[in-house]
């Protein structure tokens, strides 16, 4: 956990008056709406159908327990009593009042929390891998290098007013988690031949109405250039993105116009003519950041502890252990995810009060930390696992323990038209359908690892293109109609799902994605092959043979 | 149009001069880098104080050659959505090292002058009266910057090592 | 429901300006006497473009009270009575469609 010292705690306080002051003059009148838009959106709050949103950073998805309990504090008194994770590691409250927003923040930053630039067409939260720190085989924390990036690009002069908004993510491990192949810079931590710690770069990656894989700009670059190399590409796309069309402003479709080779020759061209030292990242840099990530004082456990044996008779704890707890890289610990989608649910929502009782939870069996993942979840990083049984009692009664991570009922989605004022259609109901649909857990296992995702619109906000199952909002005659892709991926093996067939409408959504998993579980090789293998092997045909048969 | 310059709200000793309007002999004026890069010689002849306002869609290489004789680059904010010309600003400043007035013109705003000041600008041509009359305390804002730019203030990390220092010099 | 952010104005029916009221964020209806009303009974209703640009206009200017306006339609029974004219409206005026999780009071 990255302590903030007085220099980050003063810079969020003079952001939480400078936002105070604006509010006052927009309220007064002395701004316009036109003038004004922009500054709340550099402070995460949005117009949305019913109401106000207020999007808070939780940087790289790492939160303390009395971070948590602020967050339920604002739920409460600000809010309706809950808040919702995002795709990108922050949170959102949707009733907030404008007027009361600058006191909301100020309640926030007492514990190190803020929203900068989550909204704006700046530098937004860098996300991570929520795993960092304590996933096995992981080469570096990469949060110290997301830490690194964040206070950098926190209030940038130059680039507080892009042509769009850009985001990064970082990943420190094989597997990645942090899908940075479709983020507009994506930063893949590894080490060289020589051992030392540098990053491939991805440029151009992103969703929405264009979307595309994010290409590699650079194999290695130091570390110590990490800051510099950044700041070229930024200058670059700062300069050259288009400003005529916000359809076509983001870097990708820059990357995409200019070629890969060429985009590299400018950002080289402009990186070598950089000959200033003050970006450099040298040891005492990374030290000062690591010095202040505080790490557990884990205890020596025993890889079997008696608990855990005792516990294993219990067939619903053994459910959820297999499912929803990982290993961790220290021995006689484990990580633990929490799913925030109970059957019937909306996809990642949490109380108040269930965000109090997790804080205490995390105090009493995570060294008081959790984690958010961009699937919508919360983790716990650092469980004993002789904690396992007394810890899934407690999650139970919260509603946090549904065994269902990374099946068919985890589904991703928007928030879509039931509270956005930029979508075509809903998405939060067509997921509380489907998890009852496949409430089953002995189903929903038999099926094995499925990611769904779900947007309501075009800007992809649920992360459609790259689900295993992709389901798309569009109106058609004022109805709602949803388009179905397959065979999306989002980890290191990117890849953009295939539209099976013209879109459904509202009520058929759940039966199509019922036929296409029976047509999984009729075609695949072994129980092992999972869907998007499956899809892989046999292509759209079959599914979409099924799905159209009788429609 | 109040002119904010050097933190103060100052008489513009720039007169905007249109493209068509005759350069005044020995004038201080600003003129558009159309007509500056018509006839540069001539121009800077011809005028005492000469600046350039120079559009945010294009390159600085034209204008490089000239720097260290104009006494004043404008660069141009079209939207104050618009950031292009931050990055002019600092490459003007901390590439070529640029000494003369540089000066934000077009939608400039009180919620920007913090960014101008970090990235060189030391003449602020403000769109409206009550945010020049706010200059002095909106430029007090902040007292912390992450990262290092030109303009000499200094970032949060070096305050960090030089606390360290003092601390492990006691 | 494409969003009325990109539309351009075109009346195909009776409608109506709504945004949202600026202090607060909550859903008001443009009314008669140059004001916003959270009552969708109050609205004003008009019925051409002509109409509509001017209502528009007179929303847009009044940005302290409300932000985000936008045109859209509406549907008036027999008995005149006003009703959301889509779906997107329709959860404006009523909320959400879905079943949130408990929360305790």
């Amino acid at each position: 956990m990255y302590a903030y010292d007085e220099l980050d705690r003063t810079l969020i306080n003079e952001r939480v008056e400078e936002f105070r002051d604006q509010v006052k003059r927009r309220l007064s009148g002395e701004l316009t709406e036109d003038e004004f838009k922009m500054l709340r959106l550099q402070n995460g709050v949005y117009l949305q159908l019913h109401a106000y949103m207020f999007r808070v950073a939780i940087p790289y998805g790492t939160l303390s327990s009395p971070q948590l309990r602020r967050l339920a504090h604002v739920a409460r008194k600000y809010d309706r009593g809950y808040g919702h994770f995002t795709t990108r590691q922050n949170i959102q409250f949707n009733w907030i009042k404008l007027a009361e927003l600058p006191d909301a923040l100020g309640d926030l930053a007492e514990v190190g929390i803020h929203a900068m630039q989550t909204s704006g067409n700046n530098t937004r939260n860098v996300t991570s891998d929520q795993w960092a720190g304590v996933a096995p085989g992981e080469v570096e924390d990469p949060r110290i290098w997301s830490e690194l990036l964040r206070q950098y690009t926190t209030l940038h002069p130059e680039f507080s007013f892009l042509p769009r908004k850009f985001k990064f993510a970082i990943t420190a491990s094989a597997h990645d988690r942090a899908a940075i192949k479709v983020h507009d810079i994506g930063l893949r931590l590894h080490r060289n031949a020589q051992g030392e710690i540098g990053f491939e770069v991805l440029v151009g990656g992103g969703l929405g109405r264009t979307p595309f894989i994010g290409k590699t700009i650079k194999p290695f670059v130091h570390g110590r250039d990490l800051l510099s190399y950044v700041e070229a590409i930024l200058r670059v796309y700062n300069q050259y993105g288009r400003r005529d069309n916000i359809y076509k402003a983001r870097i990708k479709i820059l990357v995409h116009e200019l070629g890969i080779e060429k985009f590299a020759a400018e950002v080289d061209e402009e990186w070598r003519a950089m000959s200033d030292t003050a970006l450099v990242v040298d040891d005492a840099v990374i030290e000062d950041i690591r010095s202040r990530f505080a790490y557990p004082a884990y205890e020596k456990l025993p890889h079997m502890p008696e608990e855990l044996k005792k516990a294993a008779h219990d067939p619903l704890f053994e459910r959820w252990r297999r499912n929803s707890v990982f290993t961790h890289k220290v021995q006689g610990y484990a990580i633990v995810t929490l799913s925030l989608k109970p059957v019937g649910g909306p996809p990642g929502d949490a109380t108040a009060d269930q965000m109090d009782a997790l804080a205490d939870l995390a105090d009493k069996y995570s060294f008081g930390e959790i984690r958010v993942g961009h699937e919508q979840n919360l983790a716990l990083p650092h469980v004993a696992k002789r904690d396992l049984p007394a810890l899934w009692k407690a999650l139970d009664k919260l509603g946090l323990a549904t065994p269902n991570v990374n099946l068919v009922s985890d589904i991703i989605a928007c928030p879509g038209l039931d509270y956005c004022s930029l979508a075509n259609a809903r998405s939060i109901p067509i997921a509380q359908e489907l998890t009852r649909r496949f409430a089953n857990h002995d189903t929903a296992e038999l099926i094995g690892r499925l990611h769904i995702n779900i947007s309501g619109c075009i800007n992809a906000c649920g992360h459609h293109h790259v689900g295993h199952i992709g389901i798309l909002g569009v109106e058609k005659n004022g109805e709602e109609f949803y388009q179905i892709t397959i065979g999306g991926r989002a980890d290191e093996n990117a890849e953009l799902g295939i539209l099976i067939g013209p879109a459904v409408p509202y009520g058929e959504v759940a039966d199509v994605v019922e036929d296409i998993v029976e047509a999984y579980l009729a075609l695949r090789e072994r129980p092992d092959e999972l869907f998007v293998d499956t899809v892989k092997r046999l292509g759209v045909e079959p599914f979409r043979e099924r799905v159209y048969a009788t429609r | 149009m109040p002119l904010v310059k050097n933190g103060k709200i100052a008489a513009d000793i720039f007169v905007h001069l249109a493209d068509a309007a005759e350069l005044p002999q020995g004038g201080s004026v600003l003129i558009s880098a159309a007509r500056f890069l018509e006839n540069p010689e001539g121009v800077l002849a011809k005028t005492a104080k000469l600046g350039v306002i120079w559009p945010n869609n294009r390159d600085l290489d034209d204008l490089l050659p000239y720097l260290d004789r104009l006494a004043a680059v404008a660069l141009v904010f079209p939207s104050f959505r618009d950031g292009r010309a931050y990055s002019q600003a600092r490459l003007l400043r901390e590439r070529h090292s640029y000494a003369g007035e540089l000066r934000a013109t077009g939608q400039v705003l009180r919620d920007q002058f913090l960014f101008m000041l970090r990235a060189g600008f030391d003449a602020l041509e403000v769109k409206k009266e009550s945010d020049a009359e706010a200059f002095a305390l909106t430029a007090r804002r902040y007292s912390v910057f992450y990262q290092p730019t030109g303009d000499g203030r200094i970032t949060a990390l070096h305050r960090r090592m030089q606390q360290r220092h003092s601390e492990s010099a006691r | 429901m494409t969003s009325p952010l990109q539309q351009k104005i075109k009346i195909t029916g009776p409608s109506i300006v709504t945004a949202n009221r600026t202090v607060d964020g909550a859903v008001v209806y443009r009314n008669s006497t140059q004001g916003w009303s959270t009552d969708l009974a109050d609205v004003a209703v008009v019925r051409n473009a002509e109409q509509a640009r001017a209502l528009l206009a007179e929303a847009i200017a009044d940005d302290v009270g409300a932000v985000g306006p936008y045109i859209a339609p509406v549907e008036i029974s027999d008995d005149g009575k006003i009703a959301p004219g889509n779906l997107r409206e329709h959860i404006r005026l009523k909320g959400l469609t879905i079943d949130l999780l408990p929360v305790s009071a």
